[in-house]
């Protein structure tokens, strides 16, 4: 066995620039490998988000950033037509900060009169057995109460009932509902805003639609 | 096979050295959580006490530490990547304590205690055995929480959800299970 090598300065400096050297060209070399099959993963994650939120379409338009009012990060906005380029819907990628462990992001589905066709919470750190009920719980039609689906956050009060709103929260998970909502809420505004802002530019894009076909 | 075995039962890094309590009790709210963090903590405690071991003549004795933390952080990195890429379902719900596994004390532990002083095989091995017996113990309280606190094993009900007791799916829940299984484990290694 080589001796062991003495701690003077060239040494340690050699020592510690050779295994710095190692570790970031194999840490480049993994992520050029993987880089691609994790954009895949996450793209695909999140178009299954959007089709499942969403009532059957046949393609997504282009998607849009838009930072709400009351949050400090942007939405993402995903407008999805039919065959024949009519609206069926727009699915939001929110998120909150006022989880029970902090951020999580879900994603909402709106049909054009705002009611919510559907959701799907993708990432959350909340307690599991208690808030991570959240993905099941608010769409159970047994329970109206509870059940977010088909209700139109501009007419219902979307808040937790023991704050004088319309939904009954989570049994013990009064916090992370009060964050679903929350974030619910925050897609709401920032779509009604953006489709009251383009409802002139819509007839324009319909007009184009039907002069590109003819 | 001596440094194979001795991390299940007599020095297993969590019921016995109380080594890596941190994501012990972080991620051990279900069976496969745990697990999945036992697996990944096992490979990066192989690779790192190889890689350790092959160049431990090489790094002078006051730079030890640092360069081994960079090995681990950076087979740590791997995983992460890895995992991210392949597994993207797990990686979510281990989150946070995949990064953490780089201050994990089992893994600079054993770099450090075993080997940097020993040969690389049976550094691969004493790797080997630590990393099973993490995840054997991360697997077994993960299970008893998982089944005390809502019913399920390995996502399987058992029993209907509602007779569980939240306690143990919340961190308490965790203290009180290991606690009991620490005692469990010490009776049947003086058994």
């Amino acid at each position: 066995m080589m001796a062991k090598r003495e701690s003077n300065f060239i040494n340690m400096l050699v020592t510690l620039f050779a295994v710095t050297f190692i570790a970031s060209a194999s840490l480049g070399l993994v992520n050029e490998f993987t880089r691609d099959a994790i954009k895949n993963a996450n793209a695909k994650a999140q178009e299954k988000a959007i089709a499942s939120v969403l009532p059957n379409f046949d393609k997504l338009g282009k998607s849009l950033k838009i930072l709400p009012k009351d949050g400090p990060d942007s939405l993402e906005l995903f407008p999805a037509y039919d065959a024949r380029g009519n609206e069926v819907g727009t699915a939001v990628k929110t998120y909150t900060n006022k989880g029970f462990s902090g951020h999580f992001t879900v994603m909402v589905g709106f049909k054009p009169d705002g009611t919510i066709s559907g959701y799907e919470v993708l990432q959350h750190q909340e307690t599991p057995g208690l808030g991570s009920k959240m993905g099941q719980w608010f769409r159970n039609k047994d329970k109206p109460k509870q059940d977010i689906i088909g209700k139109n956050p501009g007419k219902v009060n979307f808040h937790v009932s023991k704050d004088g709103g319309d939904i009954d929260a989570i049994t013990a998970a009064t916090i992370s509902s009060r964050a679903f909502l929350d974030a619910v809420r925050r897609a709401y505004n920032t779509w009604k805003n953006e489709s009251d802002a383009t409802i002139g530019s819509t007839t324009k894009k319909d007009d184009q639609t039907k002069g590109g076909n003819s | 096979m001596k440094n194979f075995t001795k991390g299940f039962l007599k020095e297993n890094p969590v019921f016995v050295l109380l080594l890596g309590m941190c994501p012990t009790l972080g991620v051990t709210s279900s069976a496969i959580n745990g697990m999945g963090m036992g697996l990944a903590t096992t490979f990066v405690l192989v690779m790192a006490n190889f890689v350790v071991s092959l160049v431990k003549s090489g790094i002078p004795d006051k730079v030890r530490i640092p360069s081994f933390i960079v090995i681990i952080a950076t087979f740590v990195t791997i995983v992460q990547l890895t995992m991210q890429a392949y597994l993207p379902s797990l990686y979510e719900s281990l989150g946070l304590f995949i990064p953490l596994i780089v201050v994990n004390c089992i893994v600079l532990g054993r770099a450090e205690a075993f080997a940097s002083k020993n040969t690389v095989w049976s550094s691969i091995v004493d790797g080997l055995g630590m990393g099973l017996g993490f995840t054997f113990a991360l697997t077994l309280l993960g299970a008893v929480r998982e089944f005390l606190g809502s019913g399920k094993v390995f996502g399987l009900t058992i029993y209907p959800e509602h007779y569980g007791s939240l306690i143990f799916v919340l961190a308490p829940g965790a203290f009180i299970a290991l606690g009991y299984l620490i005692a469990i484990i010490n009776k049947l290694k003086k058994a």
